[in-house]
């Protein structure tokens, strides 16, 4: 039987197993939304901007590890999406974004709504399609899901023009896709192994440096099977929280810009750094010159381009970290490597704990005002720390990812590449959707919270019982703190004067609000905030303006020259 | 250093702006493109000659390899290998030139393909350096205008670039 272009799109997706589209409807995709009126099984989330549509599908992917899915119109709607686009990118999360184009006639002539979307996207995507006959729709489709979810994830957008959302073919949609051009890698060399274990079995002072490829990877079991079997320290980047238990005593922290002491100073003193799944990013490494200056890098990645790109690197290890880790792990059964004695590695921690007793992360608990710090960790513990945690970006995110101890995967969910201002409210739609039962918190801060705050009308109308953290501190936190630090306490634009009431802001779209302005009352208003199992409670809660993100890397600095309080 | 890389992709439209895309979003140099189909019509054979350190040349190696339409390729300066460049270069000929550009045209094994009294079309092929040594023969003042295809190249002997 013959389909149009609009039904095959809903048949493809129930064929993905696709549950929730995030999107926004508009002229060139009415067939489309024609044909999501006809059926059942795919449920469509009216979004209020097409940024919040994105960011709600990129949480409802980080939290669950399928590929989230978008659905924007032509012109301003995909020109919207790209900041979700990018922002998704940035942190390898697979997404399929089904743009709408003005019919293929009519491209080319600056029709309205016409924009070149695969021109816009093309550097901020993994691949992009422009459909431009109905019979290679069902195709194109596959292939998109199959490119963003295997080897190095990504979005894949398919631009998909209106007069081919209409015609009508027959459907067939292909079991299995081939693609000559793409093959990602998957099991790791052998050879790289061996040459792996060699540095491994003789390391005194190892590292093991995670990222999000652990997460996106779920090799989270392997990595602790590792960890417990040679006893070595873990650190993990931004994006990595969660794939090793933060309780557990081998873990140090996060590392980087704002990582923790012992964490960085592990990583200058280390002789051998194990990065798995994560990309030597500039606020991970800090100064180059000045980066692990003992160490030989072995660096396993899905991605060779990852590898040596700005760090060099001993051993290159390319395929999938949870495979990857199921080798060694493997060979070091066969072979009987890296017994879990650890007595080579005795110095070595005790060096750790030196640096540990630092307390780096201390803060003053005794101030008359509430400490951003103490907020994440009543959230922690009225949370059971069970919670998903959603991040804007800025001072708020970098407490959130140090106070909020993450056991699990898929439980932070936040914009590290990009740094997405926005991101929280609509990324935490998407989770929640995901979990309905689940604890679904955004932390975010007073300039954050503005940037998707439309989205709070999406969260009423499908009954998305969010908690909301708001730490306002009447500033942009972050660009704040490094004017205090390099720009002569010149406080140029960051003062959020004219906020609005958040409490009746929250009221006005349906919600609970809550304003906090005391220490003592933190932890009962959040206690009675997520008693409230079907409402969305909005916590605006008044914090310390002038506090700062301790420990610090500035910029142009060393690990071993981090700013402690 | 100086590298050509010649790279099989989908022949498939916007696929020119991916690769071109990435060099000028990583800050990598594109010293000359050429591209055209192959025997097989799915695929273009796109040679790029690029410069740039080892590092860098791994780097763009790897974010080329990353790129879906990418099927296949190959930095034929690792190994053994044949440039040719196509130039036409228009020339005015009035005065000694008249006579002497023929001259050079032999002695470069061009060939002339155009002439009007005033001004002399010569065709050259060769390696970049050789169509650089002709033009400086003639001299600037004399060029009137000049096209060039861009290098274009393969391995020797059996290895290919193929599927």
């Amino acid at each position: 039987m013959e389909k149009s272009g609009a039904e095959i799109i809903l048949e493809c997706l129930k064929k993905e197993g696709v549950k929730h589209v995030f999107g926004y409807p508009g002229g060139a995709v009415l067939h489309i939304y024609d044909a999501f009126d006809q059926q059942d099984d795919v449920m469509h989330i009216l979004a209020r901007h097409e940024q919040g549509a994105l960011h709600a599908a990129d949480g409802y992917a980080r939290s669950t590890g399928k590929p989230g899915v978008a659905l924007v119109t032509s012109g301003p709607g995909a020109t919207n999406a790209v900041t979700g686009i990018a922002t998704a990118y940035m942190d390898s999360i697979p997404l399929v974004v089904i743009t709408g184009q003005v019919s293929v006639p009519a491209i080319g002539s600056d029709a309205f709504q016409e924009v070149d979307a695969v021109g816009i996207t093309r550097p901020c995507v993994k691949h992009n399609f422009l459909v431009n006959n109905v019979d290679e729709l069902a195709t194109t489709i596959k292939k998109a899901f199959y490119i963003a979810t295997s080897g190095r994830p990504g979005p894949v957008v398919i631009d998909v023009p209106k007069d081919v959302s209409a015609q009508k073919t027959i459907f067939d949609y292909p079991e299995h896709i081939d693609i000559r051009s793409y093959k990602p890698t998957e099991r790791g060399h052998i050879g790289q192994i061996k040459k792996a274990f060699k540095l491994l079995r003789k390391s005194e002072r190892p590292v093991i440096y995670s990222g999000g490829g652990i997460i996106l990877g779920q090799a989270h079991q392997e990595l602790a099977a590792f960890a417990r079997r040679t006893g070595f320290p873990v650190t993990q980047t931004l994006m990595g929280l969660g794939g090793y238990p933060a309780s557990d005593p081998q873990f140090l922290g996060m590392l980087g810009m704002h990582g923790t002491y012992e964490a960085n100073m592990v990583m200058h003193h280390s002789d051998l750094v194990l990065a798995i799944g994560a990309r030597f990013d500039d606020r991970v490494t800090g100064n180059i010159e000045k980066f692990c200056p003992q160490a030989a890098i072995i660096h396993v990645d899905i991605d060779p381009s990852s590898i040596a790109k700005t760090v060099k690197v001993d051993v290159p290890i390319v395929g999938h970290v949870r495979l990857v880790l199921e080798q060694m792990l493997e060979i070091m059964d066969e072979k009987g490597f890296m017994s879990p004695d650890h007595e080579q590695l005795a110095p070595w921690w005790q060096q750790i704990e030196q640096w540990r007793k630092a307390n780096c992360l201390r803060y003053d608990k005794d101030s008359g005002v509430i400490k951003p710090q103490s907020v994440i960790e009543t959230l922690y513990e009225v949370t059971q720390g069970d919670a998903f945690i959603t991040s804007d970006v800025g001072q708020h995110q970098m407490w959130a990812a140090q106070f909020y101890k993450f056991d699990k995967p898929h439980r932070w969910i936040n914009s590290g590449g990009l740094g997405t201002m926005g991101f929280g409210i609509p990324a935490a739609m998407g989770v929640q959707l995901a979990h309905p039962e689940a604890n679904v918190a955004c932390i975010t801060g007073d300039a954050s919270v503005m940037m998707c705050i439309q989205e709070l009308s999406t969260c009423l109308q499908y009954g998305l019982p969010l908690k909301i953290v708001l730490l306002n501190n009447r500033f942009m936190g972050m660009v704040r703190q490094w004017q205090e630090f390099f720009h002569g306490k010149r406080y140029a634009m960051s003062y959020m004067d004219a906020l609005p009431d958040f409490l009746r802001l929250a009221e006005s779209f349906g919600h609970i609000g809550m304003r906090i302005e005391n220490p003592g009352d933190v932890k009962p208003a959040m206690q009675e905030a997520f008693s409230m199992r079907d409402r969305l409670v909005f916590m605006e809660i008044i914090t310390d303006e002038t506090e700062n993100v301790y420990p610090m890397i500035a910029a142009g600095a060393g690990h071993n020259e981090m700013i402690l309080v | 250093m100086r590298h050509i890389i010649s790279i099989l992709v989908e022949n498939e439209a916007g696929e020119l702006s991916r690769i071109s895309g990435l060099f000028s979003a990583r800050g990598y140099n594109i010293d000359s493109l050429t591209v055209a189909p192959t025997y097989d019509p799915s695929l273009s054979r796109l040679t790029m000659a690029t410069h740039g350190s080892e590092d860098i040349i791994e780097q763009i190696v790897k974010q080329l390899h990353k790129l879906i339409c990418v099927v296949k390729l190959s930095v034929l300066t690792d190994h053994a290998y044949i440039e040719r460049e196509l130039m036409l270069v228009k020339i005015a000929t009035t005065g000694e030139m008249r006579s002497e550009v023929p001259r050079l045209a032999e002695i470069f094994r061009g060939r002339i393909v155009d002439v009007t009294p005033r001004s002399f079309v010569v065709e050259l092929v060769g390696r970049s350096e050789k169509l650089d040594a002709f033009l400086e023969a003639v001299g600037t003042r004399h060029l009137l205008e000049i096209a060039r295809t861009g290098v274009t190249g393969m391995s020797r002997g059996e290895t290919r670039l193929s599927l």
